[in-house]
């Protein structure tokens, strides 16, 4: 399988080294794991445990959780680990409570995250926003579910795909990865957790019903073979440090309660002390930098793969468990001499939005299938801006594609003529 | 003329303050400011390293206090206030975490948390300035709007039953309940230094006056009148059973401390457990910091 540079970011096992989202910066120390939360080895786990495992990996000792099928697996393990790693775990009286304990751990100088599906997710939107508002480091993981509302109970989709962009009130950004098997679950909620510290942004880890529960072979490597970006904490002395004043790069750096800082967080629009601030120069300033922060590092934070992209008729974009069904159907499109190209999406937000514009000058057109109605295609044919044709592959969710379902679309994409 | 007359004195308060954030948004009469003065003060008394102290509030008027006092302080989201600062406190068993809020913040939009924290007796100090109506918003009813007052939503007087708030935390597990009025500075003062004794769930009820909006609403006068009725209405009955000291709109108003009490709290509880179980594999939490 030919990756290209994107995707070489994946923290493979055993190869950690050339990671672009550190390789550009001087650093002092090499930052690798904690080997007490890393279960070295070679294992066959579900999505689920692998995720908890990923967590421990990238030192994740806090978690508060609300129990939701098919997610709660992640965090019974983590329940059943973590006490034996050094670290804790609270079961929450709902997901209101838990998006919003995890960030007291972790401005008590914990990393946390929490886990749960569409019903639940929905509950924590207003807690993204305030991690959005707050620049609290913190990873969300939805497994997702058939939707809308309670919906399917236990059976896949992919329909959370733009609510976990858009969820939470008001402008910001957010920064989503989508696994698409066990061993991803490993890797990427390493680095969500790597993501989320690096730029002070809650993390979605779009998983889905089926990546959660399918077992496949998941290698843990050792710790000190694991990349993991710290605490960006504050060297400043009490009397010079501004919680939310950035030196540059649009991060400000962190304190943690008990450190005497005495220090103010507030969802409420702030100034670089921290204090409220109605006024609106400070909104725009705010406002802006959240949004500028992730979007000005698109290209370092987006991660794809992709195959036969050069000279391609038809690209199919797919991620989570939709791409290893489109595998298939790609195949299968290719032996009939078609020329198609495979763009998987690692992450999903920010959205790579030039690379689709570049790409869109050079195909005919792209196919899009996903388990909902039709959320990521909306990008994709915002990016392709008219150049190349856009065709979806809904699926209400509850299964995934019949490979044939795509096979379908491709082929007629590949007829259509180009714009 | 004398230099005395001059030279500043400091307030004894305000090393507590974030002076640079007055003037304050309160009103003339709120009886918030009044609580403010009091924990201040049994900061003072009781000692506390303030490193180690960190206050969380939710939203409305009390949710504003975490913005003015000069400790590590978090102002969260809407009925929050309570597991955020669960989080704090599990994360860092070292820091004494004290939540500052009101009842329409605790009671209503955050009762779950508010019962769920006392059932599980974490080792949170919770501040509840009562003033029986929703008043950043406007002055709608609020769970704990006693019988027949009048507010925004309720025009023609409130019909549903209120909250008695003592009785519900100590029902669900609270080690220390006691309630105050923004009249009894010096009882409350000494009742947030008590709570900071007790190792577990402790709840601070401060009846304390809205002036524009309950009182002016239901003709109760200004906040001076508030407090001639907090003085001439409040019975002091330490121990009362808590069912007996609901509010009414004009009654007496039952104060003093109501429960205090014993009982292990969530992370002594935890450690002693995973000790049990799981003997030498458990591996105590230590230094969370992830630097």
């Amino acid at each position: 399988m030919k990756t290209d540079s994107e995707a070489a970011v994946l923290p493979k096992a055993g190869h950690h080294s050339a990671d672009p989202h550190t390789a550009d910066r001087p650093i002092a120390v090499r930052h690798t794991a904690d080997p007490r939360g890393v279960l070295t080895g070679i294992h066959f786990m579900d999505g689920d445990h692998a995720c908890c495992e990923g967590a421990l990996a990238a030192g994740c000792r806090c978690a508060a959780g609300y129990p939701i099928t098919p997610s709660t697996e992640v965090v019974e393990r983590f329940a059943s680990r973590v006490p034996m790693v050094g670290g804790t775990f609270i079961q929450m009286e709902d997901e209101l409570a838990a998006s919003i304990t995890l960030q007291g751990m972790v401005w008590a100088g914990a990393k946390a995250f929490t886990v749960t599906s569409g019903p639940g997710f929905s509950l924590m939107m207003e807690h993204i926003g305030y991690a959005a508002m707050t620049e609290t480091p913190c990873v969300f993981v939805d497994v997702q579910r058939g939707g809308p509302s309670t919906g399917l109970p236990t059976l896949p989709a992919q329909a959370d795909m733009m609510q976990a962009r858009w969820g939470s009130h008001g402008d910001y950004e957010v920064i989503a990865l989508c696994p698409n098997s066990p061993q991803e679950c490993f890797d990427l909620t390493i680095k969500a957790f790597n993501l989320a510290e690096e730029y002070r942004v809650p993390v979605m880890f779009m998983m889905d019903e089926v990546v959660g529960h399918m077992s496949e072979k998941v290698v843990i490597p050792p710790a000190d073979q694991i990349e993991v970006v710290p605490r960006k904490h504050t060297h400043k002395s009490v009397e010079d440090y501004l919680p939310y004043a950035t030196n540059g790069d649009q991060v400000p750096e962190m304190a943690h309660a008990g450190e005497g800082y005495n220090f103010h967080v507030t969802g409420l629009t702030h100034d670089e002390r921290g204090y409220p601030n109605m006024t609106l120069a400070v909104q725009d300033k705010l406002v802006r930098r959240l949004q500028s922060k992730i979007l000005n590092a698109v290209d370092r934070i987006t991660m794809t793969e992709e195959e036969q992209i050069e000279g391609a008729d038809v690209v199919v974009v797919s991620y989570g468990i939709t791409s290893r069904v489109a595998q298939r159907a790609i195949e299968a499109a290719r032996e009939r001499g078609l020329h198609v190209g495979k763009l998987r999406l690692i992450t999903a937000w920010p959205f790579p939005e030039k690379k689709f514009r570049d790409l869109a000058a050079k195909v005919k057109a792209f196919v899009v299938p996903e388990l909902n109605l039709g959320q990521m295609v909306r990008e994709v044919e915002r990016a392709a801006g008219g150049q190349a044709k856009t065709f979806a592959v809904s699926h209400a969710g509850g299964g995934v594609h019949n490979p044939e379902e795509i096979l379908k679309v491709i082929v007629e994409a590949s007829r259509c003529q180009t714009i | 003329m004398s230099d005395d007359l001059v030279t500043d004195i400091l307030n004894p308060v305000e090393p507590f303050l974030r002076s640079d954030r007055v003037p304050h948004i309160w009103c003339p009469g709120c009886g918030i400011g009044t609580t403010v003065n009091s924990f201040a003060r049994a900061l003072i008394d009781s000692n506390i390293d303030l490193g180690s102290l960190a206050l969380v509030s939710g939203i409305g008027c009390t949710g504003r206090v975490a913005g003015y006092v000069k400790l590590d302080s978090f102002h969260t989201t809407h009925g929050r206030a309570i597991p955020f600062a669960t989080g704090l406190k599990l994360a860092n068993p070292k820091l004494n975490v004290v939540v500052y809020s009101g009842d329409g913040d605790l009671s209503a939009i955050g009762g779950n948390h508010l019962i769920h924290a006392a059932r599980r007796n974490i080792d949170l100090k919770v501040i509840c300035v009562n003033n029986l109506i929703y008043a950043m918003t406007g002055g709608q009813t609020a769970p704990t709007t006693p019988d027949h007052s009048t507010t925004s939503t309720n025009p023609y007087g409130v019909f549903e039953a209120s909250f008695n708030l003592p009785q519900l935390v100590e029902a669900a597990g609270a080690v220390y309940v006691a309630r105050w009025t923004t009249f009894h500075v010096r009882q409350l003062s000494r009742a947030i230094s008590e709570a900071f004794q007790k190792k577990g769930f402790s709840f601070i009820e401060v009846i304390s006056p809205c002036p524009t909006l309950y009182q002016r609403r239901n003709k109760m006068g200004d906040g001076l009148d508030a407090m001639k009725y907090y003085k001439e209405k409040s019975r002091v009955r330490h121990g009362a059973p808590t069912s007996e000291v609901g509010m009414t709109m004009t009654g007496e108003i039952i104060v003093g401390k109501f429960v205090d009490r014993e009982r292990p709290d969530y992370q002594t509880m935890m450690k002693a457990q995973f000790h049990e179980s799981l003997g030498e594999r458990f591996v105590e939490q230590t230094e969370m910091v992830c630097s």
